[in-house]
């Protein structure tokens, strides 16, 4: 017979990696159902190609570095990045964006780095950064709410235009973009700030299409996948697969920062619920931030990291020259974790806290 | 004869100021959008390091050895101006395109390095052979990392050639795919890291495979080099 000897803590390990990784695709179930109700099957399928890139990729890269792939692809962590990476970006973007993208995310971001675990950044965020920056035009064509848009399109037409760019029955993706009206439509949040630099005040800038009050408006439709996202990162937290530091300090600082703003100069500065509700803060605090990787791992250093995050999304979406900001915000507060993490050590038990000053002050003597 | 077969080996791979000294990042890392923009900074560095050795190692044993590191800034200005002026005479789009890297070479450390370790300590032919294989290591690397992010960002290479040869030069440049969309990342900053760091990370790997073929061989003589690791 074979004891196994154990070192403490005696616990019994409830969940493996790969089980936590499948409850944060479990969780992110209801938002896509919702975004692709509201937007058509360009998501789906921009998932479908994502997963299969980034388990070829992972597969062929730990079989270069002469790893076990079956067991390291059982983990579900290139899944999870892949669908994090679908979701982020347009429906109907062309194919190629989002094989290189997962392509980055998983062979420079995460295996460059030595795998799951040594990654410093978020490695889906780090590969939308890298194709914002690289791809500005295919990453903001956005498309109205489907039941807003002048041409019906469903599954197949998703696919034909994902890869030839246009529909089955031959509209450009230019085309497809238009709504009712025969205008094409920004997001709310590219809106919003395009039409406060026009000179508009941020009441009068609501008044435009975009924010029609009507059921399936795209600021509506936004909405309520981030009430989809909300209810499945609250999941999240009662099946204690991420902690609630993180979300909420991130939330609340985007609201209070807003808040504040907003009362300063309500014409100028759009409302806290605005921002929280717009954009992808609501699938970034749950679901980006709080990567057990790339965040900071004790309790304070999560709520430090969460509401850095916040200030940095509020600070370039007011200020910077993009409409929304949770992936660079996340790979700037990655570079802190470290310097977070040495600050917010834990005191050990039966250490008296303070110690690591006492320590370094008795050093430089 | 043995040691120019040395100092070969040391400039172009061993001891490469790019890749293993990682000296004169700055214009390496700037410039290099297309191929033929690397290919012109590295010859205009490669005839600065010549010049600057040879004189340099003319001059080493009259030079007071408090002030020689002033001296040695004065005769590399001197050339870069030379070179500076005859790219602005005879090669004026590409003087053009390198803009301030080319009156920067003065600052790249891979010059003042081999004048430090090498010229001011050795003999007149032996230093004008290694500014010229540093200097086409140098090069070398210049125009890979310029290719590769020619390559993936604008999808050809030797576009602009004509800036550097002459209008013969114009139907060198090979389109090796259509896109409307450049891959931006190649062209921009972030990408000249990238690239750098694969060139590395691929001398690395055939270091260590070479190291594993000739594993009897590297057991013998080691020539000790004085290595520069600052990096302006």
């Amino acid at each position: 017979m074979n004891f196994n000897l154990a070192s403490s803590p005696h616990q019994h390990i409830r969940r493996d990696t790969g089980q936590v990784m499948r409850l944060v695709l479990y969780a992110l179930i209801p938002g896509i159902l919702l975004q692709t109700w509201f937007f058509g099957f360009g998501t789906l399928v921009q998932i479908m190609l994502a997963i299969v890139t980034a388990v070829v990729t992972e597969a062929s890269i730990l079989e270069l570095r002469k790893r076990d792939f079956e067991r390291n692809l059982q983990d579900y962590s290139a899944v999870l990045t892949a669908v994090l990476l679908a979701i982020s970006i347009p429906p109907f973007a062309p194919w190629w964006l989002i094989v290189i993208g997962t392509f980055f995310a998983i062979a420079i971001v995460k295996q460059l780095y030595g795998g799951l675990g040594f990654n410093l950044f978020n490695p889906a965020m780090a590969a939308y950064v890298m194709l914002l920056v690289s791809f500005p035009l295919q990453m903001t064509q956005w498309l109205p709410a489907q039941s807003l848009a002048q041409y019906d399109h469903g599954f197949i037409d998703a696919v034909y235009a994902i890869f030839t760019g246009y529909s089955q029955d031959g509209f450009s993706l230019q085309q497809l973009r238009f709504g009712i009206d025969g205008h094409t439509m920004a997001t709310p949040l590219d809106t919003v700030k395009t039409e406060l630099l026009n000179g508009l005040t941020y009441s009068e800038s609501l008044q435009l299409a975009v924010f029609d009050s009507s059921l399936y408006s795209v600021n509506v439709a936004w909405s309520w996948i981030g009430l989809a996202f909300l209810l499945g990162g609250l999941w999240l937290i009662k099946q204690k697969v991420i902690n609630w530091h993180i979300p909420f300090s991130m939330l609340a600082a985007i609201f209070v920062a807003a808040t504040v703003m907003s009362f300063v100069d309500g014409d100028r500065f759009p409302a806290g619920i605005f921002h929280l509700f717009n954009g992808s803060i609501i699938l970034g605090a749950f679901f980006i931030a709080t990567d057990p990787v790339s965040a900071a791992t004790t309790n304070k250093g999560r709520l430090i990291f969460g509401a850095a995050i916040g200030f940095w999304v509020y600070i370039i979406r007011t200020w910077g020259g993009y409409p929304d900001a949770v992936a660079f915000a996340v790979i700037i507060m990655n570079m802190a974790v470290p310097l977070i993490d040495y600050y917010t050590r834990p005191r050990v038990y039966g250490h008296k806290a303070g110690r690591r000053e006492a320590k370094s002050s008795g050093a430089k003597k | 004869m043995n040691e120019f077969k040395q100092l070969s080996w040391q400039g172009l791979w061993k001891n490469n100021p790019a890749l293993v000294q990682l000296l004169g990042l700055c214009p390496l890392l700037a410039t290099t959008a297309t191929l033929i923009n690397g290919l012109g900074l590295g010859l205009a560095t490669t005839l600065v390091l010549i010049g600057s050795n040879t004189t340099v190692s003319l001059i080493r044993n009259w030079v007071p050895n408090e002030i020689r590191i002033p001296i040695f800034v004065m005769i590399i200005a001197a050339f870069v101006t030379v070179v500076q002026l005859l790219m602005n005479a005879y090669t004026f789009t590409l003087y053009q395109a390198l803009g301030i890297f080319i009156p920067l070479i003065v600052t790249n450390c891979a010059i003042i390095g081999r004048a430090e370790a090498y010229a001011s300590k050795n003999p007149v032919g032996h230093s004008a052979f290694d500014g010229l294989m540093m200097g086409l290591g140098f090069t070398l690397i210049l125009v890979i990392l310029g290719g590769m992010r020619e390559a993936l960002g604008y999808g050809t290479l030797f576009a602009g050639a004509n800036l550097l040869l002459g209008d013969w030069a114009t139907s060198l440049k090979i389109t090796l795919f259509e896109t409307d969309s450049p891959f931006l990342l190649a062209i921009l900053p972030p990408g000249a890291f990238l690239g750098m760091g694969l060139l590395i990370a691929l001398k690395n790997i055939m270091d260590n495979r070479m190291e594993a073929l000739f594993a009897e061989k590297a057991k013998q003589k080691i020539v000790q080099r004085a290595r520069v690791t600052a990096e302006s």
